[in-house]
């Protein structure tokens, strides 16, 4: 559907990681320096030049496997390491959140102004780091540039087709069944009360016209909420007031990151069922992922004695148990790029798998077609 | 006024589309077909009216020559032409028209797609029967495509192609009440709010454009000459559609309405919107003036779910089946 979706997908998404990651940096006591370095580091891969110039190409959506694969890499890109449940935990609630947020957000529009707010606190992260806020200043003109003068139908647009990727996902986030947004079933609360959306009526009144134009009459009905008239809109600017508050952390250490993991269970076979669908990964969309992951720089930790590993669960117990007890239906099934002794290798990838990989071994190079891309991706 | 009943279980949860639910009444054989789309199925159940039996079909959105990716669905929709009924079928790629059933493919019309992606989406959204033999299809860049159908077989021609919109087409409508005397029989809606009233025939004319204001109208219909359109606004609107005359407007719905449906005979509107409310009006003509006039009766509220597709199951508006995003049932409501 909109081929404009994809950019606000990945901003939108990487937003919720870093505020999850700098909650967790903070609770496992990490030192400041080398928190600061996780979150620089990250932030810096996320909006480098020519990983956003492939990313704001006009394009369809991933699979949600693909993403998971690109955001896999961008967690890792410093000197910090999640293990399999950490990462599956902290992708659940990146995605839950903002499924959240594109769900309840007053008008399509306002999804750039949920965006503007991670891109806010984005630039808090990195206030200090000159460099790294010119990166994220040119995503804003980007941002801005593409997406203020799309209409609402566009947007509307948009927001099916992130609708669309979101379909079916019911994870029950602790936060928010606290807060009482989402419901035991994994469903979120749509409220029938509170401000209309910017430039929308409170439902209830019908007004009749004559044929010269002239109100006849004007009636009343019950429109079974309690709503109020709309406040004023967000600001679109690169500085100003979003009003909404979707978007913004919503982690803080009396708030910590917790996860409840199940899938429902009226829908737990449907879930295994969408997952097994065909069209694991499309050739196509092989190459794209492959374009855009060559874009995305990744650090190699220097020093082992340096890195660390974090933990998305209060102990490395529950960690363990999260990763066997984890249904099947839940699985990403992260594809693992690794280096086969194929000599078809694709030239693209090897170049890429170069970049990424932590070892820095190069493959050798031949063709660059589909299938040999096919042909090295494994665990598909 | 109106009870919920038993709810039908669909094999896939319904995607948020405007206009998702596609609603079918075959009375010779007591059956009711539904479809509701999920990202690149179709989800069909035909219902026994007894609700005894409930059998479900997949139609994958598979288009013949189209190595690439499964394309998403963006509506389906029966047609009911006098000689025959059908489903529509629009997507990324094209448009498929199925025997109503959906047992078979009779037609499929691949869209221009260009090489790599660009800006402007493309896809083919808003299905209508009109006349005796026409199917109209609008797509992304205004464009309605009019097919003429023969009374059997699959020998469906591309007849016309009818320019008058500059934004997606979000929903077409033919007059729904059967009159003979009304001068335009169908009516488009796009992304921008525009409407345009047409007279259908050998050579389609177009009779009035409505302007809108820069808001999508994401569904509309055309009944004793009326044309009723919902907003992203949340507003209904009611026109003489020939004229452009503005008889009434509605404050109806909190977010994005998704659908609307008129039950012809008895001059019946359901509304259903993103705020989880269905509501029924009731449209009547004032003689004197011959203009309409709008009254509220009923709302149902689905909670915590955002109707995406609305409609009638009977001309009288007896009865009613709504669905939402994400929600993997037809609800149904009957009158008490």
């Amino acid at each position: 559907m909109s081929s404009r979706t994809l950019p606000l997908l990945f901003i939108n998404l990487g937003g919720e990681m870093l505020y999850i990651l700098d909650q967790r940096l903070r609770a496992q006591n990490i030192p400041a320096d080398k928190a600061k370095k996780v979150m620089n580091d990250i932030i810096s891969t996320m909006f480098n030049k020519k990983f956003l110039d492939e990313l704001f190409k006009p394009q369809e959506l991933y699979s949600k496997k693909a993403l998971r694969t690109v955001f896999d890499r961008l967690a890792h890109a410093s000197i910090m390491r999640l293990n399999q449940a950490s990462m599956d935990k902290l992708y659940d609630l990146m995605t839950m959140a903002f499924k959240y947020q594109v769900l309840l957000c007053p008008r399509p529009k306002d999804i750039l102004l949920v965006s503007f707010n991670h891109m806010d606190a984005i630039k808090e992260f990195v206030k200090d780091i000159p460099c790294i806020l010119t990166q994220v200043d040119e995503t804003y003109q980007q941002l801005i540039q593409i997406y203020t003068n799309l209409s609402s139908g566009e947007f509307q647009l948009i927001r099916q087709t992130l609708l669309i990727f979101f379909q079916d996902m019911h994870i029950r986030v602790s936060i928010f069944l606290k807060d009482k947004v989402q419901n035991s079933n994994g469903r979120f609360v749509l409220p029938t009360s509170g401000p209309v959306p910017y430039g929308t009526q409170v439902p209830g009144l019908i007004r009749m016209f004559s044929c010269t134009g002239k109100e006849v009459s004007r009636l009343q009905f019950s429109n079974g909420g309690n709503y109020n008239a709309a406040i004023r809109e967000g600001s679109f600017e690169i500085f100003g007031d979003r009003v909404t508050k979707l978007g913004t952390n919503m982690y803080s250490v009396s708030r910590p990151v917790e996860t409840l993991m199940s899938g429902t269970s009226t829908n737990s076979a449907q879930h295994a069922k969408v997952n097994m669908a065909p069209n694991p990964l499309a050739k196509e969309e092989l190459n794209l992922l492959a374009r855009l992951m060559g874009g995305l720089e990744v650090q190699k930790p220097g020093n082992a004695d340096n890195g660390f590993r974090v933990n998305l669960f209060a102990t490395d117990e529950e960690e363990e148990e999260a990763f066997i007890s984890r249904p099947d239906e839940l699985s990403y099934g992260v594809i693992k790029i690794q280096a086969t002794q194929d000599q078809q290798a694709s030239a693209e990838l090897a170049k890429i798998m170069g970049e990424f990989s932590e070892s820095g071994d190069q493959s050798p190079i031949v063709s660059s077609k589909g299938d040999d891309l096919l042909a090295m991706m494994d665990g598909l | 006024m109106y009870h919920k009943e038993k709810s039908i279980q669909i094999k896939n949860s319904a995607s948020a589309l405007y206009n998702n639910l596609g609603v079918l009444r075959i009375a010779p054989r007591s059956l009711t077909y539904f479809t509701v789309v999920h990202a690149n199925v179709v989800n069909m159940v035909s219902a026994s009216w007894d609700g005894l039996n409930y059998s479900h079909r997949q139609l994958q959105s598979k288009e013949p020559n189209v190595a690439t990716s499964t394309s998403l669905i963006m509506q389906a929709a029966f047609c009911a032409l006098p000689s025959r009924d059908l489903l529509v079928v629009t997507s990324q790629k094209g448009i498929q028209i199925y025997e109503s059933d959906g047992s078979t493919m009779v037609y499929w019309h691949a869209l221009d797609t260009p090489d790599t992606p660009t800006d402007q989406a493309v896809f083919a959204r808003g299905i209508s029967a009109v006349g005796k033999s026409y199917i109209c299809v609008g797509d992304s860049s205004g464009s309605i495509l009019v097919f003429d159908v023969p009374s059997k077989g699959s020998n469906i021609t591309l007849s016309d192609v009818l320019k008058g919109h500059k934004k997606s087409i979000t929903d077409i409508a033919s007059e729904c009440s059967g009159s003979q005397d009304c001068i335009a029989d169908l009516i488009s809606a796009d992304d921008g709010g525009n409407l345009c009233v047409w007279k259908s025939g050998e050579e389609f004319q177009r009779f009035n454009n409505i302007p809108g204001f820069d808001i999508s109208c994401t569904s509309v219909k055309l009944w004793k000459g009326t044309a009723v359109a919902g907003y992203g606004t949340g507003q209904i609107r009611l026109y003489e559609a020939v004229t452009g005359i503005l008889h009434a407007e509605v404050n109806a719905h909190a977010r994005w309405i998704y659908s609307l449906d008129i039950a012809p005979f008895s001059g019946l509107l359901l509304s259903a919107a993103e705020d989880s409310l269905v509501r029924v009006w009731h449209l009547s003509i004032k003689p004197e003036s011959l203009s309409v006039e709008v009254a509220h009766l009923h709302n149902e509220c689905v909670t915590d779910t955002q109707i995406c597709g609305a409609k009638f199951c009977d001309g009288d508006g007896h009865a009613f089946a709504v669905t939402g995003y994400d929600l993997s049932e037809i609800i149904r409501y009957t009158q008490s």
